[in-house]
Formats: structure tokens, C-alpha cells, sequence
């Protein structure tokens, strides 16, 4: 990455490029530390989440059948994770039938090695992008570019994010951490071709990145997507999206290149149905997404000449094994989750130190590395262990996610697996407490004398507040009072009340 | 009906106004009420914490306690806390059964069968919306995660609300927007807690009412705390708190 010499105002978020999309920074109570402190961005998140938000609960709310097409996404994605396999292979048998090439990558430097080895082959040096998940997990822009291939993405947002060196901090409106004015700063220095004064107006800079987008679908040899959903029946892989830059994408370049996380296989092309209706609805708060792409293999004549599809794993195999977990493979990337999410509203995306953000990264991050695995991340300290963490349980993402993922259940379940690595280890203090706290909590005696305690501490303070605790305490008293203590044990009262 | 009382790890210890509250207002329409001295904690805050395999003593103890509602001892279970009576209709039998203890987890779906949080026992069980309480304060309701999203409780704590004499209840803004507790969420992520607090206090402050209510003393205990420490002196009730008061036995905030 070249240095950010033209930007003095407008530094890359976070500020050095992460090695890892899947695990960046530091532990999320740190980096919200950060974040917490960005009072613009609070406020941006908050505008923004509010408003899609309340889109979204109009558009569900109109459909009589809402809740029974919640059910069947849940049902076809549980079936089909059941025999992901077998899918596979058939989507592997109707792409290749119909002139596409299949890939099977392993991990990310695997498919990171295919892509770049197709698009060399193809001897081009810049291809066109259109936004995808996937080719952000595997970090495949720096790949290319360490290739000497420029990748340009042609989402609006996305470029945006990829020209201030950004990562991005929400799954489908990457660029939420940024506003107007940062916005003509990064053309102005970043773009190469943005017009001489080019003011904070949206449509002025909706026209400046038309223009810039424009010259490079005209002249692109290779595009790059990712997939929202791929048809195991017919091997039809389908782009969902807004902007009309897909369209181009898929449409004016002689060679493409699709990288589809294996969990998108659907099989039957009436399984569509479902979830062209629950993903708009969820994720815009439209009724219908203004541009739907499908292609099947290659058609002569008409769109790209040649197909390339490459199937990614990248821990979602593992994700598969684990029967709790594995229900975070059904996320159809609507990022409703995180739009309902408090705590995403407070931290914003960069918090959560991955490519994935907000409810569904703090369930589908740690598995994919192996959080609790032998070797993996472990523990509320480190940076994929402290992800399951980052949620109060209120469960707003469970209610609005499009196929019921039951994202509170699988925290909790990933706090244990963080928590209990295999093999022996040295305790940590919270283990130690935790451990004490389950003996009094055992016991209806330990626990009538831990409120007598309590109570003679009420009597000592005699009903005034106390304002300051010491350490971990203060992290409660920082903001807040204790409470007012009881001068009188509950069992007490209870006692006496039995004698009357 | 007889009544078992279970007042939850919290309540007991350091707000058992909740449970006094309870018991008073049970008793008051005339159900026989049982506390039974075994009891401690349902396994909440270890099983959310991610200590499901420490959480097994706890969720025995639990269940060992209020087995005898099977035998007829009690009609029915009740606890002052939403999200407790999540855990025991939605965590206890999980875990056993995790860990190994089949018969447990049966006892345990057993016994939550009969476990109710207030608003659900008084409107669904006993049949009551108007307990014939009298609290002549301006109220604002904040519903909870746990009561509104894992027992679905709905409008019932609002129906009961809404019969009490004199009560003048205010529209919470965001109501259903999370207050930050968490449970150990408020320590280990304390700054984002703290953040997600605040906003909660400014829409109590906003609506001017005097009390802010709850079902459950863990979100009040977060809320009051942030309302105490700017000094708006608006206070906090417990919704057993409300109900519990009357023109002969008026809501004086802490009894004991
Ligand atoms: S987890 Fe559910 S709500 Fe969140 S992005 Fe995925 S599909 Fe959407």
C-alpha cells in the first residue's frame, strides 16, 4: 500500500492494512475502547441502523407469509447443510456441464492462487470486482495486487472503503463509518479522475464515481464476484445487488470469475422463491432488489466466454462439524443482525476486528478460525475468543434474521467452547471466581448467609448509595451507582413473616 | 393456589424488595405462598458467562429445590425475573443434557413446566389483570429483553399496569432497545455497556416520569444505577412493587 501523503484528514480504518480479513486489532472490549470514542461515528451509526431499521419492519410487517418464509429459509438452508456434499458435487457435474470450470479451494491462499493463476493466464492487469464477502475474507484484492493486478471494486461503498485503505465495517453498506465530506476528500486524493471541485453533494459524488466506475467497465477483460446463492440442480449461480455495477460486471467482460463460499448452494432453482423474497426485504428494506443476475455456465454469444467457479471452505467445514455452531452457515449476508444489534450500534464495525462484523461475525468468525479447537484462538482475552462475548443476549438479531439463526444460543455456546479449550490449562481469575460463585450459588444455605452479609453491609451504610467500587466494581461504578443496600436479609423477613 | 416462590440469586441478596413484594401480592389475593430455603440460582449467569459444565451444581440445586412441585406440594412456581425463567424454560435441560445428565435435564423441562415469570402466572395461570393495586406515581415501562424476546410475556405486564388505580403510565421511547446489562456483558465489555446505558437513561429522563419499572431487578439495577448517578431522581420499581402497593399498604421503594 502507498502511503496516504494527499489525505491529511482522512486516515485508512484501521490505519495499518490487516494481514488477516478474519482477525485484525485487538480484543473487542479494546477496540471498542477506540471506537466508543468516535462521537461522529456513533451518531452516523445511529442515523443510519434507525433508519434501515424501520424499513425493514415496514416490508416484513406487509407479508402475511413472513414468518412462514423465515421457516422454509431456515428449512432449506438446515437441509441443505445436512447434505452439503452431495450438493456440491452436483453443482461441481451442471457447471461443468454447461461450460464452466469448478475449483475446490481449501483455504484462502488456495483460492487466492487459483483466481490470481486465471486472471494472469488471461493476461490481464486490472479486473472489475463486484462486492462479495467471500473475496474479502480471503484478503484476494492484496493477492492480486502483490500479483501486480489491479482489482478495482465497482460497488459504490466498496470503493469507497478500498480507496481509503479502509476495511469495511458493515457487511452491506461497508462504507457506514465514513460520511459526505470524508467521502470528496478520498476521491479528491484517491481516485486519480475525480472533477476539478467536486463538492460533498451526493448526487456530485454518486456522478464522480459513475464516470470513474464507467471508463473501467468499458475497458474490463475479467470480473470477479462473489454469489449469493448457486443452484445445485441447474448449476445457475445468482448476484443480488442495487447499483447496476454487478450487471456490468457479469455481463460485459469475456472471462468471470466467481469465488461462493460452499455454504451457498441451494438445491432447486424453486428454492429462489424463498430467498429472493427474504434477502431484499431483510437486507434493504426493499420489496425487491433493483438488480437480480443469474447465469448458467456459459451461454455463446452472450456474456462472459469463459466461467470460472470457485468453490471456498476456509473454515467452514470445521463451522459444519460443530451441530450448535453450524447453524451460522445458514446467513444468507443480509445483515439485518446488525442493523437490530445495540451493540453495533454503539461499536460500530471495526470493533470486531474481521471482515465479518456485528451479530453474525461474533458467531461465524470464531468458528471459521477454531475458536477452542486444539491450536485455535481461546479465551475472553483474545481477539476471535472475546467475540462471542461482545453481546448482551437481548436477542433482537434472533428475531430479525431471514432464517432464525438462533445467534444468542450459539454465543453462549462459542463463550464455552472459548472458555474450555482441550487439554490442560492453568485457570484464569474469572475461571477461579466463576468456580467459587457456582459453590455459593449451589446452595440455599451459602446463599442465606451471603445475604446476611449483604445486609449488614446495608446496615453499615445505613441507605446511602455507594458511588465507588474497588476494582472489578469499578468497572460497574464507572457509570453507575451501586445499589442501595437492604438492612434486612430476605430469609430474615421470611423467617419472621412464618412466625406470625 | 399454593404458590412457590423462587426469588433468584439476585433478588435474594441484594434487592429482596422483588420477592417481598411478590409474596405480598400473592398473598393478598388470597394464594398460599411457600419460600423454599434450598433455593439459590437458576444457572443464568454461568451457562451466559459460558460456564455450562461449572453451571451443573447450580442448575441441581435448582431443580432438587422445586422438584416437589411435581408431587403437588405447590401448584405453581413463580419468579420475579424474566430472564431467569428463560433459563429454566430454555437453558437448564440444555445443559444437563450437554453434560451428561439425562435425568436431570427430564426433571428439569418437568419442573420448568410449571415455572412462571409474574406477569405470565397472574394473567395466564390465575386469571387476573386487575390485582386491585393502587400506585399514584408517573411510570414508565421498560419491557426487558428476556421477558419480551424469550418468553414472548407480550402486553401482559401492560394489561396489569394499566388496571392499577391511579398509576399514570408514559410511552418509553425505544422501549425494546436493550439496556446494556448482559449480565457479565456490564464488566467485560463495561465501557460499551456503559455507552448502551446511557441512552436507555436519557429515554427514561425524556418521558419525566417519576418511576421507572421493570420486570426484572438485573436491568433495573444497570438503569437506576445510571438514573442515581446523574441524580435525576427518578427511582426504580419492581413490577411485583407496583402491583404490591395499596391505599392501606402504599409503595414505599426499599421495605426491608
Ligand atoms: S445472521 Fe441472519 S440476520 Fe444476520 S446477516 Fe445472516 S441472515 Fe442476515
Amino acid at each position: 500500500m502507498s502511503t496516504f501523503l494527499g489525505m491529511p484528514t482522512v486516515r485508512p480504518q484501521p490505519s495499518r492494512p490487516p494481514r488477516d480479513p478474519l482477525r485484525w486489532g485487538a480484543s473487542f472490549p479494546h477496540a471498542a475502547h477506540e471506537t466508543l470514542a468516535d462521537g461522529q461515528l456513533r451518531a452516523n451509526l445511529r442515523t443510519a441502523t434507525r433508519t434501515i431499521r424501520d424499513k425493514r419492519r415496514r416490508v416484513t410487517a406487509e407479508l402475511d407469509d413472513w414468518e412462514q418464509l423465515r421457516d422454509a429459509g431456515a428449512a432449506i438452508k438446515a437441509s441443505a447443510m445436512a447434505r452439503l456434499p452431495d450438493l456440491l458435487t452436483q453443482l461441481e457435474e451442471s457447471v461443468t456441464a454447461r461450460g464452466g470450470v469448478v475449483h475446490w479451494a481449501r483455504d484462502a491462499a488456495e483460492a487466492n492462487e487459483v483466481v490470481t493463476g486465471i486472471v494472469r493466464e488471461a493476461g490481464a492487469r486490472e479486473v472489475v470486482k463486484v462486492k462479495s464477502m467471500a473475496t474479502q475474507e480471503i484478503g484476494l484484492n492484496e493477492a492480486l495486487a502483490e500479483a501486480g493486478i489491479d482489482a478495482i471494486e465497482t460497488d459504490l461503498a466498496e470503493r469507497i472503503v478500498q480507496l481509503a485503505g479502509d476495511q469495511p465495517s458493515h457487511i452491506l453498506v461497508p462504507a457506514i463509518h465514513r460520511n459526505r465530506e470524508e467521502i470528496r476528500e478520498i476521491f479528491t486524493h484517491r481516485m486519480g479522475d475525480a472533477p476539478e471541485g467536486l463538492s460533498s453533494e451526493p448526487r456530485e459524488l454518486a456522478m464522480a464515481a459513475r464516470a470513474h466506475l464507467r471508463a473501467r467497465f468499458l475497458r474490463a477483460e475479467v470480473a470477479i464476484s462473489g454469489a449469493n446463492m448457486a443452484i445445485a440442480e441447474t448449476g445457475t449461480v445468482a448476484v443480488v445487488e442495487s447499483e447496476g455495477n454487478g450487471r456490468m460486471c457479469l455481463t460485459l467482460p469475456r472471462l468471470l470469475v466467481t469465488v461462493m463460499g460452499i455454504e451457498k448452494v441451494l438445491p432447486t432453482a424453486r428454492d429462489l422463491e424463498v430467498f429472493l423474497q427474504l434477502l431484499p426485504r431483510s437486507s434493504t428494506g426493499e420489496r425487491m432488489n433493483p438488480y437480480t443476475s443469474m447465469w448458467t455456465g456459459v451461454t455463446p454469444g452472450d456474456g462472459p466466454q469463459e466461467f470460472h467457479l470457485v468453490l471456498l471452505d476456509n473454515g467452514r467445514t470445521r463451522a459444519l462439524a460443530d451441530e450448535l455452531g453450524r447453524q451460522a452457515l445458514h446467513c444468507i449476508r443480509c445483515s439485518a443482525c446488525l442493523n437490530v444489534c445495540p451493540v453495533y450500534e454503539h461499536t460500530g464495525g471495526h470493533a470486531y476486528g474481521s471482515v465479518y462484523p456485528g451479530p453474525i461475525g461474533a458467531i461465524l468468525t470464531p468458528q471459521l478460525l477454531g475458536v477452542g479447537e486444539p491450536g485455535g484462538p481461546a479465551g475472553a482475552h483474545d481477539p476471535t475468543g472475546s467475540l462471542p462475548f461482545a453481546s448482551t443476549l437481548c436477542g433482537a438479531c434472533f428475531d430479525a434474521c431471514p432464517v432464525k439463526i438462533d445467534i444468542p444460543a450459539a454465543l453462549v455456546h462459542l463463550r464455552e467452547r472459548s472458555l474450555h479449550p482441550p487439554g490442560p490449562h492453568a485457570p484464569s481469575a474469572t475461571d477461579v471466581s466463576m468456580r467459587v460463585a457456582a459453590r455459593v450459588l449451589s446452595s440455599g444455605r451459602a446463599l442465606r448467609w451471603a445475604g446476611r452479609a449483604v445486609a449488614l453491609v446495608g446496615r453499615l451504610t445505613g441507605g446511602r448509595a455507594i458511588r465507588w467500587l474497588p476494582w472489578p466494581g469499578s468497572l460497574w461504578t464507572r457509570v453507575r451507582d451501586a445499589p442501595v443496600l437492604p438492612v434486612r436479609s430476605l430469609a430474615a423477613w421470611w423467617a419472621r413473616r412464618s412466625l406470625r | 393456589m399454593r404458590i412457590a416462590v423462587f426469588a433468584t440469586c439476585l433478588v435474594g441478596t441484594v434487592a429482596p424488595r422483588a420477592a417481598t413484594a411478590t409474596v405480598r401480592l400473592l398473598e393478598r389475593l388470597g394464594h398460599t405462598v411457600d419460600m423454599p430455603a434450598d433455593q439459590a440460582c437458576c444457572g443464568q449467569m454461568h451457562v451466559n458467562t459460558g460456564y455450562g459444565p461449572e453451571a451443573m451444581g447450580v442448575i441441581r440445586n435448582h431443580v432438587r429445590t422445586f422438584a416437589p412441585v411435581l408431587d403437588g406440594r405447590w401448584d405453581a412456581i413463580v419468579a420475579p425475573s424474566g430472564s431467569c425463567v428463560g433459563s429454566i424454560r430454555h437453558q437448564q435441560a440444555d445443559v444437563a443434557r450437554r453434560n451428561g445428565d439425562d435425568r436431570l435435564a427430564r426433571t428439569a423441562e418437568q419442573v420448568s413446566a410449571r415455572t412462571y415469570e409474574l406477569s405470565e402466572l397472574l394473567v395466564d395461570v390465575l386469571g387476573v389483570t386487575d390485582v386491585g393495586a393502587w400506585f399514584p406515581h408517573t411510570v414508565t415501562y421498560h419491557p426487558t429483553c428476556h421477558s419480551l424476546r424469550v418468553l414472548r410475556v407480550g402486553d401482559r405486564p401492560r394489561q396489569l399496569l394499566e388496571a392499577v388505580e391511579g398509576i399514570e403510565l408514559r410511552e418509553l421511547g425505544e422501549a425494546e432497545q436493550c439496556c446494556g446489562f448482559g449480565g457479565t456483558f456490564s464488566l467485560k465489555n463495561s465501557e460499551t455497556s456503559a455507552a448502551m446505558v446511557t441512552d436507555k437513561a436519557d429515554e427514561v429522563v425524556a418521558t419525566g416520569a417519576e418511576v421507572v419499572a421493570a420486570g426484572d431487578w438485573s436491568c433495573l439495577l444497570n438503569i437506576s444505577g445510571a438514573l442515581d448517578r446523574r441524580r435525576t431522581g427518578v427511582r426504580a420499581a419492581h413490577l411485583a412493587e407496583i402491583l404490591a402497593s395499596t391505599r392501606d399498604e402504599p409503595w414505599q421503594g426499599a421495605d426491608l
